[in-house]
C-alpha cells in the first residue's frame, strides 16, 4: 500500500496552462489545455475542484466525505484512483 | 490543415466545440506544402472586419464553442489580433494561436499574453538556417527561433509544429533534441498533408516509407528518453498504412472553420470540393450554417456513406476517411477516401508511394505559394 500511502499526502494542484472550469452547455466541468479538451465527470469534477495546492489528497477525501455521506470506501478509492491518472495524464502536478 | 493528431477522441453532442478562424491568407512565407487555397491572394480584399470576427465569436459560443484557434495564413499580419483574443477569452474560449512565428515581437507576445492569450503553437522547419530560409522562401530560420524564445520568456505553453516532408525529414532528431533543451512540453511532427499546394508538390514532397518508419523509430526512442517532460505527438501518414484518418472526428461533427472571407467550413479545405454551396458568416447565421446548411450536412453522420464503408466494421472510428482526399484523388467526394486499403482506388494512393521511391525519375521544381504561381482562371 505505498503508493496509496504517499498519494494520501501529497497537494495535487492543475498543472499550469490548465484552465478547469464549469461549463453550463456541456452541464458539467471541463478541462481546457493546448489543443485538448476534456469533460470531465461529475465526481472528477468534485475532485479537481479541490485540487488548489494546499489540500492534501486524504484532506480532499474527507471532504468530498462530508459533503457525501455514506460512500466513505467508494470516495477514498475514487480519488486515489482519479489523482493516479490525472498525474499521469498531466493534468495534476504535486 | 485536418489534423490526424489532435488527441482528440469525442463526442461533441453536435456541437462545434472546435472553431478554427483563419483571419488571413496574407503570409510573409511561400511554402510549397501550404493548405491555403492556391488562390489565396484573391482572399486579401474580403477579409471580414474586426466587428465581423466578434460576432462570429459571439456566436460560436453561444453555438457552445469551447476551443478556438486563430490561423492563417499569418494570424500576426492582423492587427486587430490583440483585440479579438481579449474579446474571445471575456467569451471564456481557450485561445490558441498559430504561428509563422515571423512578426512576433517581445512587446506583441506581452500585449497577447495581457489579452488572455493561452497557448501557442510555432512552426519550425528545420534546425539549418540555410535550408529553412530555402524551404520558407524567406529570410526566416533566425526570426523563429527568436519567436520560439519569446514565446518561452513569456512563459507560453507551446506546442512546437514541424512539418516534416523529404526535404527536412533529416533533421527531426536535431528538432526534438533543441525543444527538449528549451523546455518545450509539446512537439507536433506533422507529416504534411496533401492539398492544395502540398498536392501540386507532392511528388518532391512525399518521403519513402523507409524514412517514415525510421521516423517513427526515432520519435519511440525519444519518447522513452524524455518521458512525461515532452509528449510528441506523429502519426504513419494515411498514405503510408492502408488506414484513412478520422477526419476531422467526421464532417460537420465537431469542427468549424471560418475563412478569411466569412465562409463556414466543415474543414480548412472544404473549397475544393466542386458543387458544394459555400456561404459566408455575412449573410447567415453561424447556428444556421452549423445546424441547417447543406454543406455541413452533407456528409455529417454515417447514412450518406458508400460502399464498401456503409458495412465496414471501422466507420465509427474513420467515418470514412477525408471527403477532400476522395474528391482530389478519385474526383468523387463521396467516395470511399482512397488511403484506405478497402477502396477500390486504393493503388492511386499506392502507387503515388512507390513512384518516390524510384531511384532514377524527373526531379521536379518545387512551386512556392506566391501570388501568380499558378494561375487558377480555368479551373472551374
Amino acid at each position: 500500500m505505498d503508493t496509496a500511502i504517499s498519494i494520501d499526502n501529497v497537494c495535487p494542484r492543475l498543472a499550469p496552462h490548465y484552465v478547469f472550469r464549469w461549463e453550463a452547455s456541456q452541464d458539467a466541468y471541463i478541462l481546457l489545455y493546448p489543443e485538448g479538451l476534456i469533460k470531465l465527470n461529475p465526481s472528477a469534477g468534485e475532485i479537481l475542484k479541490r485540487c488548489n495546492g494546499e489540500r492534501s489528497v486524504s484532506d480532499i477525501i474527507a471532504e468530498l466525505q462530508a459533503a457525501f455521506p455514506g460512500k466513505d470506501a467508494e470516495i477514498a478509492e475514487g480519488a486515489h484512483a482519479f489523482v493516479t491518472v490525472a498525474r499521469g495524464k498531466g493534468w495534476l502536478r504535486v | 490543415m485536418p489534423k490526424e493528431s489532435s488527441g482528440l477522441s469525442l463526442d461533441g453532442q453536435g456541437l462545434p466545440l472546435w472553431l478554427s478562424l483563419e483571419l488571413t491568407y496574407r503570409c510573409p512565407l511561400k511554402c510549397t506544402w501550404c493548405n491555403n487555397p492556391l488562390n489565396f491572394d484573391d482572399y486579401a480584399q474580403s477579409e471580414l472586419t474586426t466587428d465581423e470576427w466578434k460576432r462570429v465569436l459571439r456566436e460560436a459560443r453561444e453555438l457552445g464553442t469551447l476551443q478556438l484557434g486563430f490561423t492563417g495564413g499569418e494570424p500576426l499580419l492582423r492587427d486587430d489580433l490583440e483585440e479579438l483574443v481579449a474579446y474571445a477569452d471575456e467569451l471564456g474560449l481557450y485561445t490558441n494561436l498559430i504561428t509563422s512565428g515571423i512578426g512576433l515581437t517581445d512587446e506583441r507576445m506581452g500585449a497577447l499574453k495581457k489579452a488572455g492569450l493561452k497557448h501557442v503553437q510555432l512552426s519550425l522547419q528545420s534546425m539549418r538556417q540555410p535550408l529553412t530560409d530555402e524551404l520558407v522562401g524567406a529570410k526566416a530560420h533566425a526570426l523563429k527561433l527568436e519567436a520560439a524564445r519569446i514565446i518561452k520568456a513569456h512563459d507560453f505553453p507551446m506546442v512546437l509544429n514541424m512539418p516534416v516532408f523529404r526535404q527536412n525529414i533529416a533533421d527531426v532528431d536535431a528538432m526534438i533534441a533543441w525543444a527538449a533543451d528549451l523546455g518545450i512540453e509539446y512537439m507536433e511532427l506533422a507529416n504534411i498533408q496533401y492539398y492544395n499546394w502540398a498536392l501540386l508538390n507532392r511528388d518532391e514532397l512525399m518521403p519513402s516509407l523507409e524514412q517514415v518508419r525510421e521516423i517513427e523509430a526515432l520519435v519511440n526512442r525519444w519518447r522513452e528518453k524524455l518521458g512525461d517532460t515532452m509528449t510528441i505527438y506523429f502519426v504513419i501518414p494515411d498514405y503510408y498504412e492502408g488506414r484513412p484518418k478520422a477526419c476531422m472526428n467526421g464532417w460537420g461533427a465537431i469542427h468549424l472553420t471560418v475563412a478569411p472571407d466569412g465562409v463556414a467550413m466543415p474543414c480548412q479545405e472544404a473549397r475544393v470540393i466542386p458543387g458544394l454551396e459555400f456561404e459566408s458568416v455575412r449573410d447567415k447565421s453561424l447556428a444556421w450554417l452549423w445546424h441547417e446548411s447543406p454543406l455541413f450536412r452533407k456528409y455529417r453522420g454515417l447514412d450518406w456513406l458508400p460502399e464498401p464503408c456503409s458495412s465496414c466494421s471501422e466507420k465509427d472510428k474513420d467515418f470514412g476517411g477525408c471527403r477532400c482526399q476522395a474528391f482530389l484523388l478519385t474526383g468523387n467526394a463521396t467516395n470511399t477516401d482512397p488511403a484506405c486499403s478497402k477502396s477500390p482506388q486504393h493503388h492511386l494512393v499506392t502507387e503515388a508511394v512507390r513512384s518516390v521511391a524510384q531511384p532514377i525519375r524527373f526531379r521536379k521544381p518545387l512551386i512556392m505559394r506566391t501570388p501568380r504561381a499558378v494561375s487558377t482562371a480555368f479551373m472551374d
